[in-house]
């Protein structure tokens, strides 16, 4: 008796694998949650100091390569490999850029001193000094998915161009782009509790 | 009936150095050993600085350790007990074993996964312990690592967070594994309503540990980024609110005393009907039980903090919920006595041991009431009420069924058994010892000494003298009960397939199971409990 | 094919998907240039949802999975909303 491979039993795993990085954020949108009911006038003026132009045009690029996964997950299921490993690469491309313009962003930020420990951001209100705090630890943690995710791609379309996933062995690259979504539905919430915030 | 000799999946497979074939094996019962030593040697060495602790308290003022020396010591043990000990415990050393053998499954569903989660777990530990011996000297806040304290304190907390993530995420691991095996690799015939009721125990806890970790990941995460960076998200002084800590910790750390218990009361379930030779009383009530438990035990975590200045109605609120996992932890209590009702009760080793679960976890769960309850908590919080009415539920709850297990389990596993008559006796000294060293300590609570001094005034002397007296004597039964299990497992008698002729599936592959568990998925006929069909699938 | 696989999503689906994702992006960033008090936050996170549900059962197959895993993400989702609404018996009555 061996086993044999369970593609549901796989995708079931990462479900639940993904339901813990869900609560993981949830800790920080609790915060989050806490803070706004207890700062709501520092929390608005903290969101505007925040760049909305690099914040849309980074959650442009999200739902971008969450189409592009998608696509090559359907692509490399109807056959087309070569397609499919081309969207692989744009989505890997999209992960890149993103984080270019986080450490934009946050290079912004620090050249205005809030960061920690700089004088700005100690001047500031307490209730703004809790905003960057905790936009620095979430935006950072999303990152630090965003490079998981990345890199997780990255290994996936070695393995496509490789021969080892394949349309009849495609949970590799379903489970990756499973992981990749999440990281797009985090920034799905991040992205208007943080940049728009009036 | 298997040949004498047979050693099953203990059998050196001389493909590779013998440590190797154990280390990196990704079979699932070899996994669950190296938790099982793992876990005992944690356990061994959390003991000893309990004792430590108990030979301070013996006498008021300094015995054997100053101050700050008990600080750590008590971290360390709460740390090693919890994290290393408790917590993997049961479900990485016998839900390994036990679950793919008790649905009919090879395997579980990610092996590789699961000895991932091992290798992270001994990590961790490993860490644990160099934040002893490195930085600035052992931690010293307590295993709830609270703030302001923890984010201040110039000990080694940062290595002993981290180690606590990375073993939380190894929990998760199991977790994730757990749920898919059950879901996806049960074998034909053994639909819901067959599971045993260990396995709706593991059902349970692997959901909690899904879901609760993460939160006490995240926790710890923010403890980390105060102390290197220092966002003062908990700070009052910079508008943080210490208090949310606190909910943040609890809410994992409450739900995780049923990571702990759950599988221990899922252990009981499988004792008692074997030997009472009757059908278990209530199965579905048990098994919805479990999911009550686990999804009550959710929303309880306030109940730690009724007097950290959370508002009132939170205390009020937290103080309800609390009462109402009463109920279904009772529903388990009731129906194990009504299959113990007019059955033929065999008073075997793991029986004694499984009816001395339900005896001191009956007394932890109602002194549990006391402190549920906001206005007799704030007179005994902090006491040592708390502690022996923790230790009445831990200790003599999970650490008891997990000793019921091992000697429930050991013959399934090395297809040996072990001395009946010491075991009895190492039983008798354990249950005497554990009594003498926590009833005490609840008494000397309710009159007012609080925890975590290594002092204290001359009055309470009395009852900590016998309490530690007690410590001795438990310590005496444990070292008794390990020798007797290791000479079993050596060089025991031959236990024969099915020795306790119970009727879960574990029990119908020889003893110890082959490499393979099942040569082909069993067609599973019966349920769990119909002890007429024991040995058949 | 073995029957645990799903049928692929058509390019034509996924991209639709897309383009609705995009236009509620645009919704959510004009509603928040209007000052409607408390509303804006509930607003925010009404949107946020209804993308995050395209993305979930759309994106991420869940429309076509067992609905055991639907009736799982529904658990997990209904844990952090307790989390958060029982620490507010606290946070708002202090």
């Amino acid at each position: 008796m061996t086993m044999q491979p369970d593609a549901l039993g796989a995708r079931i795993g990462m479900w639940l694998f993904l339901f813990s990085e869900l609560l993981l954020f949830g800790g920080l949108f609790l915060l989050y949650a806490v803070y706004l009911a207890r700062y709501p006038a520092d929390f608005a003026a903290g969101g505007q100091q925040l760049d909305a132009l690099l914040g849309t045009g980074n959650t442009l690029l999200l739902i971008t390569s969450s189409l592009t996964v998608a696509l090559a997950l359907s692509a490399l299921q109807q056959g087309r490999r070569q397609l499919c490993q081309i969207l692989l690469c744009a989505t890997i491309f999209a992960s890149l850029l993103f984080l270019t313009i986080k450490g934009v962003e946050w290079q912004a930020k620090f050249a205005h001193g809030i960061f920690p420990g700089g004088t700005e951001l100690e001047s500031l209100p307490v209730g703004q000094q809790i905003f960057f705090g905790l936009y620095f630890v979430t935006t950072g943690l999303h990152g630090l998915h965003v490079l998981v995710g990345a890199a997780l791609l990255l290994w996936t379309l070695g393995l496509t161009h490789r021969g080892q996933v394949t349309a009849e062995n495609s949970v590799m690259l379903e489970n990756g782009a499973l992981y990749w979504h999440l990281v797009d539905l985090i920034w799905i919430f991040i992205f208007p509790l943080y940049y728009l915030l009036l | 009936m298997a040949k004498q000799n047979d050693r099953g999946f203990l059998q050196a497979s001389n493909r590779q150095p013998l440590l190797f074939d154990w280390i990196f094996s990704v079979d699932h019962k070899r996994i669950g050993l190296l938790y099982l030593y793992s876990v005992g040697a944690f356990f061994l060495s959390g003991v000893l600085l309990g004792l430590l602790i108990r030979l301070e308290l013996i006498a008021p003022g300094p015995t054997i350790a100053t101050a700050q020396t008990y600080n750590a010591l008590f971290t360390l043990h709460g740390v090693v007990m919890i994290f290393l000990f408790i917590i993997p415990g049961i479900p990485g050393a016998f839900g390994n074993i036990m679950l793919p053998l008790q649905i009919g499954a090879q395997d579980v569903a990610f092996p590789r996964l699961n000895l991932l989660s091992w290798w992270l777990y001994i990590l961790g530990a490993f860490m644990a312990l160099t934040s002893l011996f490195s930085g600035g000297g052992p931690p010293d806040t307590g295993w709830t690592f609270y703030v302001p304290f923890s984010s201040e304190t110039p000990t080694n907390v940062s290595l002993a967070l981290l180690a606590v993530f990375i073993i939380g995420f190894s929990s998760i691991l199991t977790g994730v594994n757990f749920v898919t095996t059950i879901h996806r690799l049960r074998s034909p015939g053994m639909h819901w309503g067959r599971l045993p009721l260990f396995i709706w125990s593991l059902y349970a806890t692997a959901w909690v540990q899904i879901l609760a970790t993460p939160v006490l990941g995240i926790t710890v995460v923010l403890v980390m980024v105060e102390r290197i960076i220092g966002f003062g998200l908990f700070d009052p002084a910079r508008g943080g609110d210490p208090i949310l800590y606190q909910h943040l910790f609890w809410i994992y750390s409450h739900p995780a005393v049923y990571i702990m218990v759950l599988p221990a009361m899922g252990v009981i379930s499988e004792i008692i009907p074997v030997f009472s030779r009757k059908p278990t009383f209530g199965y579905k009530a048990i098994a919805a039980s479990s999911v009550a438990i686990a999804a009550a035990g959710s929303l309880v975590w306030g109940h730690h903090m009724f007097v950290s200045g959370m508002s009132d109605t939170a205390i009020l609120i937290f103080s309800l919920l609390t009462f109402l996992v009463a109920i279904p932890s009772a529903v388990k209590v009731f129906n194990w006595v009504a299959t113990l009702y007019r059955g033929s009760i065999s008073l075997e080793p793991p029986m004694l041991f499984a009816l001395a679960f339900v005896f001191l976890f009956s007394i932890g769960g109602l002194t549990g009431l006391i402190l549920g309850s906001a206005s007799t908590d704030m007179h005994v919080h902090d006491t040592h009420f708390v502690v022996g009415h923790f230790h009445y539920v831990m200790f003599g709850g999970t650490g008891f069924a997990f000793f019921a297990a091992l000697h429930y389990w050991l013959p399934k596993i090395f297809g040996r058994l072990y001395n009946m008559k010491i075991a009895t006796v190492a039983w008798a000294i354990i249950f005497v010892g554990f009594n003498l060293l926590y009833f005490p300590m609840m008494l000397v609570g309710l009159r007012g000494m609080p925890r975590r001094y290594y002092d204290y005034l001359p009055h309470f002397q009395g009852l900590n003298m016998v309490s530690t007296i007690g410590s001795w004597v438990l310590a005496i039964g444990l070292l008794l009960m390990f020798i007797n299990l290791y000479r079993g497992m050596r060089r025991g008698a031959f236990a024969g397939n099915n020795p306790w002729q119970a009727a879960t599936l574990e029990w119908v592959p020889t003893s110890p199971p082959p490499e393979e568990n099942f040569s082909h998925p069993p067609q599973v006929t019966h349920g769990p409990y119909d002890l007429e069909q024991a040995g058949k699938p | 094919m073995n029957q645990t696989a799903h049928q692929p999503l058509s390019f034509r689906c996924l991209t639709t998907v897309w383009f609705l994702l995009l236009i509620l992006t645009g919704i959510t960033v004009g509603v928040a240039r209007y000052d409607l008090g408390a509303i804006n936050v509930w607003a925010a996170l009404g949107i946020a949802s209804l993308k995050a549900s395209l993305v979930v059962f759309y994106f991420m197959h869940l429309k076509s999975e067992p609905r055991m895993l639907v009736l799982c993400l529904f658990v997990a989702l209904l844990t952090l909303a307790t989390f958060i609404g029982l620490t507010f018996f606290d946070v708002l009555y202090r």
